[in-house]
């Protein structure tokens, strides 16, 4: 009687031991690369919106400072989306017959919200102010992307809790001087390795941890 | 048939975690409002109240004229209800450059970004007309507008509007200052661009 195996058997079992793990790692990996890409964040995904609002020109092409429509960013949790009377203030006489702007014309005269669409939406377990990260030094632009160079708004960073946790356990990499909050291509006026351990000193950022900082 | 069980399962487990990877779970949308969302419970379809008419909040009562509407013995007032002080000036001029400037331009002649883009040109804050207008005056334009200008009452808080004002007023003095006005210590500042000298005050 024959071998049932032949001899190459024994290399075969050998590699699929090997094969076994590579693809139980692999599933793994997989899992891991897809949890963290953009088709579970949502991030660079355009959202419609009830006008075609383009933050380039604003921003980049007429230099308006963010706060001078989210207004509460400051002070309060939310940033705050300006009211149609604040579009108003300039298109009462720009643009006064462009087609585009005809929700916004609408929504002021029959005194009716624009029904824009959230692009930032943390889970509402996650607790998150605006405030007091601009207090600390923290720029708009750090987590939102070049907005100046938008001309659809879009989810740039993955809002993960590994995102959050990388600032919070090292801000001075991020942290930038109050009065640059809002500049759009910031750059520092010295090495960031230097200004920022200087800058989380002197605003007394804490980078809180705890679990409870978040979710509360 | 075993081996091939386990793999089938592995499988299932494997595109089972994709998907639940993908999904919205209910906690990160819990039954409450956020600031501004659409509801369907009230007859405007915003979930956000406004004051119902004719009440005032408590706290809110703004009894003095003179903060709050710029007004002395029914004329615009002349001096300010607060102190200035280099921290309102700084905070002026940071609110200036933000509401402002726009239209105003950094340096209140008028010629902002917004004007060129065709906005009807507001007057410069050297005229004459305006460099004798009183500060409530200018608190009042900021609060209720003028001209095609709209009103900021919404955008600026009270406090902000003022020290606007004082800035206004520092914008008007700089056009007839000389070099002896800055005191000495200060002058060699004039030398460097002001990005740099207002990044080092802001510390």
């Amino acid at each position: 009687m024959s071998q049932i195996f032949q001899r190459s058997a024994n290399t075969l079992s050998k590699v699929s031991l090997f094969g076994v793990l590579a693809l139980v790692g692999g599933l793994v990996l997989l899992a891991m690369v897809l949890g963290r890409s953009s088709y579970v964040t949502r991030a660079n995904e355009y959202i419609e919106q009830p006008v075609q609002f383009s933050h380039l020109h604003h921003v980049l092409d007429d230099g308006i400072d963010c706060r001078y429509c989210h207004t509460s960013v400051e002070t309060s949790a939310f940033a705050g989306i300006p009211p149609t009377k604040t579009c108003m203030n300039c298109h009462s006489q720009l643009f006064t017959n462009a087609p585009i702007l005809e929700p916004v014309r609408a929504s002021f005269r029959d005194d009716t919200p624009l029904h824009w669409v959230r692009v930032h939406d943390l889970p509402d377990f996650v607790y998150f102010n605006h405030s007091i990260h601009v207090k600390k030094g923290m720029g708009c632009e750090t987590c939102h992307g070049r907005v100046d160079q938008m001309p659809l708004m879009s989810q740039q960073r993955s809002l993960q809790m590994e995102w959050c946790l990388d600032c919070h356990r090292n801000p001075e990499k991020y942290v930038r001087p109050r009065n640059a909050i809002t500049t759009m291509g910031y750059v520092p006026a010295e090495p960031q390795a230097v200004l920022g351990p200087k800058l989380v000193k002197e605003y007394g950022i804490r980078g809180n941890t705890s679990c409870s900082t978040c979710h509360r | 048939m075993r081996r091939n069980s386990l793999v089938v399962r592995l499988l299932a487990v494997a595109a089972l975690s994709a998907s639940v990877a993908a999904c919205r779970q209910d906690m990160h949308d819990t039954p409450r409002y956020e600031p501004l969302e659409a509801t369907t419970f009230f007859a405007n379809g915003a979930a956000s109240r406004q004051l119902v008419a004719n009440t005032v909040a408590r706290g809110q009562l703004n009894e003095d004229r003179h903060l709050f509407e710029g007004v002395v013995d029914g004329k615009p007032a002349d001096t300010f209800p607060m102190p200035v002080t280099a921290a309102v000036m700084a905070r002026g001029q940071e609110r200036f450059d933000v509401f402002c400037s726009p239209c105003h331009g950094r340096t209140g002649v008028g010629n902002g970004m917004i004007v060129q883009r065709g906005f009807r040109q507001p007057p410069s804050f050297h005229d004459a007309r305006l460099r004798n207008a009183p500060v409530g005056y200018y608190f009042d334009v900021i609060t209720h507008g003028f001209g095609a200008m709209q009103d900021y009452s919404t955008q600026v808080p009270v406090a902000d509007r003022w020290a606007i004002a004082a800035y206004i007023r520092a914008l008007q003095a700089s056009r007839a200052a000389t070099v002896d006005d800055v005191p000495a210590d200060r002058r060699a500042d004039l030398a460097r661009p002001a990005g740099e000298r207002r990044e080092q005050e802001a510390r």
